[in-house]
């Protein structure tokens, strides 16, 4: 025995190895399914699945690609919430700083819009697949409602981020998409039967979306908590019962 | 191979070992995307305007690009039902899909011929409404919110002519009341002509059998929603064809 394959050797058989490895590497069976069940995050997939699940003329793999799309967000934006206030004085500053002193800051913002906006794509692919197998019949009904909860948090996600950079494009773009919500009948002030309920330009469904009666520094504040814990901790909670629902239910595919 | 199988009558082992088939096929697919991702960012910036004025209007403002199907369809209905009602009722309409399709085939298989009627509704209201509206608001739309095409200059001051007018008005009605009592009949007319044509469209298509079948909740549902759906193209159509501005006028909404 050479040295290596005995340094090999003592390495894993050590008391610390086996305890965080529990099975060994050679490809037999029983390690494939343990590569799986004995792993927290490859066991969001059954052991076994249908063959149909492994081709990508069937998946498109949309799905995963959504949920790979969300871990580059959260990556990228774990790495701009070190650099940016979301505070109006700050906020545009903020952003110019990111792009030009911080190293790989241009990157990450890139990675960081373009996979939300990749996000949205697949998300939509994703749930156009999901119909055209039918994927949605029995018993998958309820994971459709919660996939369909997932398309709009996506896409509130994108929004509530979209106000962040503090610049013309933001703001406006914002606003014009905020604006609905003063008409939304009863609740907003200019929607029908405003009068009825009392709503009023600061006491109405848009205000209590942007905090105020105007876009300002407090919806600034408003988005980002909305952007940065608030949607995506109810996402992640529905992510789990939505791949929860996907184990319990197999992969959909033609009966046998 | 599950034809062999059920015919001698054995177990059918239609799986296959998750690792490594399928975290191949995910890890594949999930470099591939990550290397584009990353290549795409490295030769395309993100936009950054200059700083927010809450002062200075840009002209179009335009939505973040997704939502555009929604600002397109201001232009022909009012906000509360372009931008609140009808959004609303998308994603109802899509959450009970599971609900109203009771055929059984389909499940699980790429099927057009059992499945045609469901899948072209879908792509009608996904590709034909949704994805063209928000091409049309994209690249079509200036400032004014007017037409341009995409190679033609922004022109600020384009004139365009404000001949829209109320459908009671365009057919002659010009008293408040009997103009609302002719808008109301043509919205309740438009209803039943949907609904009733959507009744007659499913037993010539899928028969008697089926109807009963399906029960009067779930054909209610579904027909009040394609009704809503097919709303959208009738009012573009009247607007684009007549220059109705507006079909129902009252003090509280108009529609």
């Amino acid at each position: 025995m050479s040295l290596f394959d005995k340094i090999k050797t003592d390495i894993v058989e050590s008391h610390v190895w086996r305890s965080i490895f529990r099975h060994g590497y050679e490809d037999t069976p029983r390690n494939r399914v343990m590569m799986v069940t004995a792993n927290v995050f490859l066991h969001l997939h059954p052991a076994k699945v249908r063959r149909h699940a492994v081709r990508m003329r069937f998946t498109w793999c949309m799905g995963g690609l959504t949920f790979l799309m969300f871990l580059v967000t959260v990556v990228t934006g774990i790495y701009l919430m070190f650099y940016y206030r979301p505070v109006a004085e700050y906020a545009y500053a903020d952003m110019k700083y990111l792009e030009f002193d911080m190293p790989f800051g241009m990157l990450m913002r890139n990675m960081h819009r373009w996979s939300a906006h990749a996000m949205i794509v697949f998300v939509w692919l994703h749930m156009f697949r999901v119909f055209l197998t039918g994927s949605y019949k029995p018993p998958r009904e309820f994971n459709w409602i919660v996939g369909v909860l997932l398309l709009v948090l996506t896409l509130l996600l994108s929004f509530t981020g979209y106000l962040l950079p503090w610049d013309q494009l933001a703001i406006w773009a914002v606003t014009v998409g905020s604006n609905m919500a003063r008409a939304t009948p009863l609740l907003g002030y200019e929607g029908p039967f405003a009068d009825f309920v009392g709503a009023n330009p600061i006491y109405d469904a848009r205000a209590f979306l942007f905090g105020g009666g105007e876009i300002g520094p407090h919806t600034l504040l408003r988005f980002y908590i909305l952007h940065c814990i608030f949607i995506p901790l109810v996402a992640s909670i529905l992510m789990a019962v939505h791949f929860w629902r996907i184990r319990r239910d197999g992969f959909s595919g033609p009966s046998l | 191979m599950a034809e062999v199988a059920r015919e001698k009558k054995l177990p059918v082992d239609d799986k296959v070992h998750t690792w490594p088939h399928l975290v191949r096929m995910e890890f594949l697919c999930a470099l591939f995307v990550l290397v584009g991702l990353t290549l795409w960012a490295l030769v395309v910036d993100a936009p950054l305007e200059e700083a927010a004025n809450p002062t200075r209007t840009p002209n179009p403002s335009k939505a973040p690009w997704y939502f555009l199907g929604l600002q397109e369809m201001l232009v022909y209905f009012d906000p509360w039902h372009a931008g609140v009602v009808l959004p609303s009722l998308i994603i109802v309409g899509l959450m009970v899909v599971p609900f109203i399709d009771i055929n059984p085939k389909g499940n699980g298989y790429y099927c057009f011929k059992d499945r045609k009627w469901e899948i072209l509704t879908f792509v009608f209201g996904f590709h034909i409404l949704w994805v063209s509206m928000i091409i049309i608001g994209t690249f079509f739309r200036g400032p004014g919110w007017n037409l341009f095409w995409p190679w033609q200059k922004w022109d600020p001051h384009k004139v365009v002519a404000l001949t829209n007018v109320d459908l009671p008005y365009l057919v002659g009605f010009r008293n408040y009341w009997w103009s609302a009592v002719f808008s109301l009949v043509m919205i309740g007319g438009y209803f039943v002509a949907a609904i009733s044509g959507f009744y007659l469209f499913v037993l010539k298509i899928k028969g008697k059998e089926f109807l009963e079948r399906w029960g009067m909740v779930r054909f209610s549902i579904v027909a009040a929603l394609i009704a809503l759906m097919f709303s959208l193209p009738a009012k573009m159509a009247l607007r684009l064809l007549f220059n109705v501005k507006y079909v129902l006028v009252t003090p509280w909404i108009n529609i």
